[in-house]
């Protein structure tokens, strides 16, 4: 698989690190009335989708960046590639 | 039809024309007690402890394509019971116990063959976590031997013992493990619920559940409504897909692990060794063939094929562990999709759903476990409890911090 990376153009999946669903981001806030369900279901369910997926790519042999990565999981196709800094911030988050 | 060596030379004299279908294609009926999703080898082996051990027979198994033609066809064969935590050995030992008897249980060639698994160490603390799993084994009632680096070397002379970075310094031997023929497990099992009246439905996908008041009484398939007091769900890879047409979200992950065989060779093998520098594990088929594996390619994916970058990955630890493996050609590679649970042990167990019970997170150790977790799953589902080996295999345990979690890497199903 090749990523395109938004700052250094296309790139060897091998470079990247493989984390998860891109909902990691959307840590819950640990001060809510129901902060242990929220972990509970944030830690350690998915949705595990058969088509497009967003998910967390590290490029640890590269220039160190978090990107989200839209795929396809049936076909391994990539259609899109974000900063996860940019889609952090698109949500509200200061970094 | 009963399978013996004098009707093998009956039908020799009578030019094979007597032999029938193993299991009948029924039409599925309006209901059943019982529904079994998905005819891999653990609903088929579901299916025929529920008829064989506890008399429940009005069941189906409903199967998307043909029975077999996943996973159960797809693995690299091999069966042991090296598991050090007590939630899980007493289970995979409770499954290599039956794979021992499985063959006059099924009377069906399944090829079991305990040719022995060694996990090999490559420095001192390695060398101490397989004393302390082998011991944890025996406390559990499962043979297991420390081998040194000589112990080793009387088994496989040919394994690169001074390798500069991963000298191999002893193993973990399991002499009872070995391998079976994947394939004739699913047929064996599918054999053995079709005699005692189950209805194997092929080509039959399930795509959807009744479910109202919390109550599950049936499933919507490609070939109609089917109604049944129990939804028994169990489709390894698909978990997630199946599972969200209930409206639930699973504790898995589902990835890609790839498998080669080689060209057929000479009997060079002795068992099943596996690398303890990188994952990588092979064995012998009775063809020839070297079969081994590696790492999951560790991205979501339902595609039932890698990427070449873990190829790569598996070859190296292949020629890291044995160099001659360079010399052999590979014939095939394939992939099968693993359900991935968050600490790298399966489930069997209810769901909140009254009537719907799921079964999965396999990992990409389900083939082993096919005898236990039939008759695990069919002690939940006709007994209403779980069997006592499996008490631990619960959808829920996250919630409660009661992970059954191996390999200690937390919530991370690709380290698994």
């Amino acid at each position: 698989m090749i990523i395109n990376h938004p700052l250094l153009g296309p790139r060897d999946a091998a470079e990247f690190v493989y984390l998860g669903d891109a909902a990691l981001i959307d840590r819950p806030d640990w001060q809510a009335e129901d902060a242990g369900e929220q972990f509970y279901q944030y830690l350690y369910l998915r949705d595990n989708p058969a088509g497009l997926h967003r998910e967390l790519w590290y490029h640890e042999q590269g220039d160190r960046s978090w990107l989200v990565v839209t795929r396809n999981t049936l076909t391994h196709e990539i259609t899109n590639v974000e900063l996860a800094r940019d889609v952090a911030r698109a949500q509200g988050r200061s970094k | 039809m009963k399978y013996s060596a004098l009707k093998i030379f009956t039908q020799a004299l009578t030019g094979h024309k007597g032999w029938k279908p193993a299991w009948r294609d029924p039409e599925p009926k309006t209901s059943y007690d019982v529904i079994i999703v998905g005819g891999g080898g653990h609903g088929l082996a579901t299916a025929h402890y529920l008829a064989k051990e506890f008399g429940i027979t009005n069941v189906a198994v409903l199967e998307k394509g043909w029975i077999g033609g996943g996973n159960v066809g797809r693995n690299t064969t091999i069966i042991r019971s090296n598991y050090m935590l007590p939630g899980n050995e007493p289970f995979y030992e409770w499954s290599m116990k039956l794979w021992e008897g499985l063959e006059q249980d099924l009377n069906y060639n399944a090829m079991v063959s305990q040719r022995g698994i060694v996990n090999l160490c490559h420095n001192d603390a390695q060398y101490d976590a397989f004393a302390r799993r082998g011991n944890a084994m025996r406390l559990a009632g499962v043979d297991a031997e420390l081998l040194d680096a000589d112990g080793v070397r009387q088994m496989a002379p040919f394994l690169d013992f001074e390798n500069a970075r991963f000298p191999i310094k002893g193993g973990l031997l399991q002499r009872r493990g070995g391998t079976a023929r994947h394939d004739a497990v699913a047929w064996g099992y599918a054999r053995g619920a079709d005699s005692r009246g189950v209805d194997i439905i092929q080509n039959c996908e399930v795509t959807g559940f009744k479910i109202r008041d919390g109550v599950c009484s049936g499933v919507e398939t490609t070939r109609g409504t089917i109604g049944a007091k129990k939804v028994a769900v169990c489709v390894a890879g698909s978990s997630g897909r199946v599972m969200a047409q209930a409206g639930m979200r699973l504790p898995v992950e589902s990835h890609v692990l790839q498998a080669f065989v080689s060209e057929g060779l000479k009997p060079i093998l002795p068992g099943v060794i596996t690398f303890g520098a990188g994952h990588f594990y092979i064995s012998q088929s009775d063809k020839g063939g070297l079969v081994f594996g590696g790492d999951i390619d560790g991205y979501n994916t339902y595609a039932q094929r890698g990427n070449l970058p873990v190829v790569e990955d598996v070859c190296e630890s292949g020629m890291a562990l044995m160099p001659m493996i360079g010399r052999a050609r590979l014939l095939r590679m394939w992939g099968g999709v693993m359900d991935m649970s968050m600490d790298g042990s399966p489930f069997i167990d209810k769901t909140h759903i009254d009537g719907l019970f799921f079964n999965g997170g396999w990992c990409y150790g389900g083939f082993k476990a096919t005898p236990a977790s039939g008759w695990c799953y069919a002690h939940l589902l006709a007994k209403d409890e779980p069997h006592p080996v499996a008490t631990q295999m619960r959808l829920d345990r996250f919630k409660h911090g009661a992970m059954i979690d191996e390999r200690g890497a937390g919530a991370q199903p690709n380290l698994h």
